[in-house]
């Protein structure tokens, strides 16, 4: 019996804090692979529809993106009306003819035909603009486009 | 000259960095993977005309300003449209189509084939409904080509294209191919939309 009650006075060890370190960086590597850093700064509300039939857009350099909103709060001296924003900044809807160009011409020749154009629009812009964007992608050819939305069912559009 | 061990240096706060560094990549991370309805515009051709369609062969779809739904000429809701297209496509009133389930009614579509389902849309309408609007045709065809695919190969259309772009996945990805365009062949998407 007094073999068991020996321990009674002894404290707990210490939980060796060592290998935290390690824990920590290998979360951080983790983290720093899955980062994606956001391309473009938006300056307009980019609420997407959901959709459930998608299918997955991968090879990210291979996909031009053109969004579509209303100006967010920040920028309201723009005007509530739904803009079309191109990279950093807001365009027109002239401008995409020029904006497509400049994308194919930082991309490698052989891979042009592949390119995609992502259309991430609000869900509340009017189908006018969007009928004008995809009109002026007709007109330089770029006739894959996607719309981007998110995954869920088409009953959460309301 | 005495010869002085180098004093080592304290890797205590080695864990305060790594954590400050990923705080810092957690707040960034958006792990975004873009997904959405892959589409196909017509190019610009001048001066073609207009292939003629049986006006059976063609299911009109229209949205209008406000967000309402007009399907063959009856105000429909939307949660009724899969069905509705679904049975549009798979009618297969001329008997050609040996794979279609359908009621095989004269007035409606001859074949998957010849059936076209046009949409039109005005200015006005909300971008949200016209994503619902197609998700629900797309998900129309998509419906289809899984009843057939489950019928000529055990598997589910979109399962299988997901197979097909699966760098794993350790089959044939030839013969895959064939199948899926064989069902595409089958059932193919002819989506028009209405230029306004």
């Amino acid at each position: 019996m007094a073999k068991f009650k020996k321990k009674q006075g002894g404290e707990m060890p210490a939980i060796s804090t060592a290998s935290l370190p390690d824990i920590v960086f290998m979360l951080l590597f983790f983290f720093m692979v899955a980062t994606v850093m956001r391309q473009n700064t938006l300056k307009i509300e980019n609420n997407l529809p959901f959709a459930d039939q998608v299918e997955k857009l991968d090879k990210k350099d291979l996909v031009m993106y053109i969004y579509a909103g209303k100006p967010s709060a920040n920028y309201r001296n723009y005007g509530t009306e739904t803009r079309i924003q191109l990279n950093d900044d807001f365009a027109d809807v002239n401008d995409i003819a020029a904006f497509i160009a400049a994308e194919r011409a930082s991309k490698r020749e052989e891979l042009i035909p592949f390119l995609t154009t992502a259309l991430k629009v609000d869900k509340d812009a009017n189908m006018g603009l969007i009928g004008d964007i995809k009109q002026e992608l007709r007109k330089v050819n770029a006739l894959k486009i996607n719309y981007t939305t998110k995954k869920g069912a088409v009953s959460g559009n309301r | 000259m005495a010869k002085r061990a180098a004093p080592e240096v304290n890797a205590g706060s080695m864990a305060d960095i790594a954590f400050l560094l990923l705080i810092f990549f957690l707040v960034t991370t958006t792990i975004e993977t873009d997904s959405g309805l892959n589409r196909k515009l017509p190019p610009i051709e001048d001066n073609t005309e207009p292939p003629i369609i049986k006006q059976k062969n063609i299911f009109t779809v229209l949205l209008n300003g406000k967000d309402q739904l007009l399907v063959e000429e009856e105000i429909m809701e939307l949660k009724d449209l899969r069905k509705a297209a679904t049975e549009f496509l798979d009618n297969g009133g001329d008997g050609t189509c040996d794979y279609c389930k359908g009621k095989r009614n004269p007035d409606s579509s001859d074949n998957p084939d010849k059936a076209v389902i046009s949409l039109k849309n005005e200015r006005e309408t909300t971008y949200k409904t016209y994503i619902s609007v197609q998700n629900e045709l797309v998900a129309a065809y998509n419906d289809l080509r899984n009843i057939r695919a489950e019928a000529l190969y055990g598997k589910s259309f979109v399962e299988m294209e997901a197979n097909l772009n699966d760098v794993n996945w350790p089959g044939d990805k030839t013969r895959l191919k064939e199948q899926l365009e064989k069902i595409k062949i089958e059932y193919p998407q002819k989506l028009s939309e209405v230029q306004n």
